[in-house]
């Protein structure tokens, strides 16, 4: 009790009186739940998910019906009778041409090519981007020059020459000859990515650890990759997505036994023979976009922190 | 004995002169302050004798090496930096073993060695934690303690304090000061707040533009600058200076409008004297009132604004024309409008030539 009376003493001699409140408003403002902006925001955001998300509305519901249901035309219609056969005839017994393996040899090809093509790229434009941000050696700016120029030059330009380059190699038609021209296209803009990032960490870090006596590997490996998780994230994503959607490399440097899944998804749908079954093209098509759809999914906040922090800046 | 020594060290960036051939010699256990305004080229110098920047041209000495193209981390230097420079992912621990891991020094070495520098900087509650978890005194601790514990010869610290608020900066000055005292090493401190320069130096050496202005103690910078721009940076609020003409050989004066300054008991270093001069005077060298009439010269002026600041009172006066500030005590009761008798005493001045801006 004594606690209270004391407490309620006023500390401030000079403001002693409450002014007191007049009528009016007072406090947090009210928010109409429905307002002309809320309509124009919430009406937007629904029309643009619906332009997006119907086309996989009807992928998804064309892939779980039969050929008899499908032929009936109602294309948004959900299926009456669920049926996974086209998933299972997409993925193991669809035929490409000669082989009748579905979309699952493609599948294990593109992961032998991503994996160490996302591998490589990353390990080696991680180097080049640290060491154009942080040693600063003669001919930096000129070759940071030249591969950002990189970036720019169209693939159709370099079809033929890598052609030919593969075959001297020879490596053409192999996967590791299309693992090295993934590696060698992701390179300037992965440098630039990583190049930008390191250039906002304190050059002052930098210094500190020289004075105690890291090297160029020690800080690269304990100080600049331990703070680079998000980029390496975003490199990642980008990296996985963009070679597991490749085609166009895929069909011009491998040969059908080792085509990526994008070739042969491109050769299940496009096949001539025998009635075009929606179905199965559908699931197949779904199959292929999974890995980065599950990436994205996966990833998501850490990609927005990753892409926030190493943006390209103009 | 010498600890640190430079010897025409000259720095381009491109045809760009940063440095421009400088010597220093460094005692042992000397803490000596290079102070500057931004861009003069004091961290600069700093990271040239860290090795963290190669020179163009000129040695650098440490403990008598010739360590001119040796690593940073050859050089026996520990660096302290501004925006302490702590690795974010490692705990303070890894903070201060980084160094010496790096020097694959023996396990057992390296935790005595931390023991005692934690001990030392007081921050052994602080070694589990990451930097991001640590205030900014406790992280410029750790930064110190990482030049600690690797038992250097010479510390360098580059501008340590700027990104700590007034309190703080107060104290770890006075902690700084006290760790020298403790350690007895050799310190070179880069900053560009003179108060720092002045309570911390042994010596002070002031640049500007890649040159050393003046290389001395606290006291003989402050009390005799060299030259018009020394004496300028050197106190706050600044020194006055009025234009004007020396008049006379031994009995001579410095004249200025109406008014004139006997200068019998200022101490020359020269005889021959240019007729044109500037004439200064510390604002804290000026008295006023009664104290005023005793002085060997004083004169009546008119005060403008007055700024009170709780321990003293800063007077803008008008001087015969001439703009002239002086320090009185807080409790003064001055105002604006008033005339007050202000004097001093001219042993106390500093004269400058007019043409070379040198010390008279």
């Amino acid at each position: 009790m004594t606690d209270a009376t004391i407490h309620s003493t006023p500390v401030d001699t000079r403001a002693s009186a409450s002014p007191g409140l007049v009528d009016g408003p007072r406090g947090a403002k009210p928010k109409r739940a429905i307002s002309p902006r809320n309509v124009f925001i919430y009406g937007t955001l629904l029309l643009v998910s619906i332009y997006y998300l119907l086309p996989l509305y009807v992928m998804i519901v064309t892939s779980l019906k039969g050929m008899p249901e499908i032929r009936l035309g109602n294309i948004f219609a959900p299926p009456v009778e669920i049926t996974f056969e086209p998933w299972v005839k997409a993925w193991a017994t669809a035929c490409t041409g000669l082989n009748c393996e579905g979309l699952s040899r493609g599948f294990w090809n593109s992961v032998r090519i991503t994996i160490p093509s996302v591998v490589l790229s990353i390990a080696i434009a991680s180097v080049n981007g640290y060491a154009l941000a942080n040693w600063r050696f003669k001919g930096a700016d000129v070759f940071f020059t030249i591969l950002i120029f990189g970036a720019f030059i169209p693939y159709q330009v370099m079809l033929y020459p890598i052609v030919i380059l593969l075959r001297e190699l020879g490596i053409y038609g192999t996967l590791w000859g299309l693992i090295l021209v993934h590696t060698i296209f992701g390179m300037p803009i992965l440098t630039l990515l990583f190049r930008n990032y390191f250039t906002t960490v304190p050059e002052e870090l930098f210094k500190a650890a020289r004075v105690d006596g890291a090297g160029f590997w020690g800080i690269y490996f304990k100080i600049m990759l331990p703070m680079s998780l998000p980029i390496f994230v975003v490199a990642i994503i980008i990296q996985i997505t963009g070679i597991w959607n490749d085609f166009l490399f895929g069909v011009v440097y491998t040969k059908p036994d080792v085509y990526p899944m994008t070739v042969q998804l491109n050769n299940i749908v496009n096949s001539v023979q025998g009635v075009k079954e929606y179905n199965v093209n559908m699931a197949a098509t779904i199959i292929t976009g999974l890995v980065p759809l599950f990436i994205y999914f996966v990833s998501g906040k850490l990609f927005v922190r990753g892409i926030a922090a190493g943006a390209v800046k103009g | 004995m010498t600890s640190v020594s430079i010897r025409d060290l000259t720095l381009k960036f491109g045809s760009l002169e940063v440095l421009k051939s400088l010597n220093i010699d460094i005692d042992e256990g000397e803490f000596l302050v290079l102070l500057g305004p931004s861009g003069c080229g004091k961290s600069t110098l700093l990271n040239c004798i860290a090795g963290l920047l190669d020179i163009s041209d000129g040695q650098i000495f440490i403990g008598g090496n010739n360590v001119t193209w040796s690593q940073p981390s050859e050089r026996g230097i520990g660096m302290v930096f501004q925006s302490y420079a702590l690795y974010p992912q490692m705990s303070v621990e890894g903070n201060l073993a980084f160094g010496l891991k790096n020097a694959r020094m023996p396990k057992d070495e390296i935790a005595s060695r931390i023991a005692r520098a934690a001990e030392v900087l007081q921050i052994e509650p602080l070694l589990q934690r990451k930097p991001a978890q640590l205030s900014g005194g406790q992280r410029q601790r750790v930064a110190i303690g990482r030049a600690l514990v690797r038992d250097v010869d010479v510390f360098l610290f580059d501008e340590p304090l700027s990104n700590l608020d007034a309190k703080l900066r107060a104290e770890l000055r006075v902690e700084i000061k006290r760790l020298h005292h403790r350690l007895k090493n050799t310190m070179i401190y880069v900053t560009h707040d003179q108060i720092e320069a002045l309570t911390l130096a042994d010596r002070i050496a002031i640049m500007r533009n890649g040159i050393i202005q003046q290389l001395d103690t606290p006291h003989e910078i402050y009390n005799r600058p060299v030259n018009l721009y020394v004496a300028g940076f050197m106190g706050s609020p600044g020194m006055n200076f009025i234009e004007g003409e020396i008049s006379g050989a031994g009995e001579s004066s410095f004249n200025f409008a109406t008014t004139q300054i006997p200068l019998a008991r200022y101490p020359f270093a020269q005889a021959d004297r240019p007729n044109k001069a500037i004439f200064g005077i510390r604002p804290e060298h000026v008295s006023c009132g009664a104290a005023a009439v005793d002085e060997p010269f004083s004169i009546d002026v008119e005060i403008e604004v007055v700024e009170p600041m709780g321990a003293d009172t800063l007077v803008w006066a008008v001087l015969d024309g001439k703009e002239f500030r002086f320090r009185v005590d807080g409790q003064s009761p001055l105002h604006a409008g008033q005339t007050v008798r202000i004097g001093f005493d001219p042993a106390k001045a500093s004269i400058f030539d007019a043409v070379s801006e040198l010390r008279l």
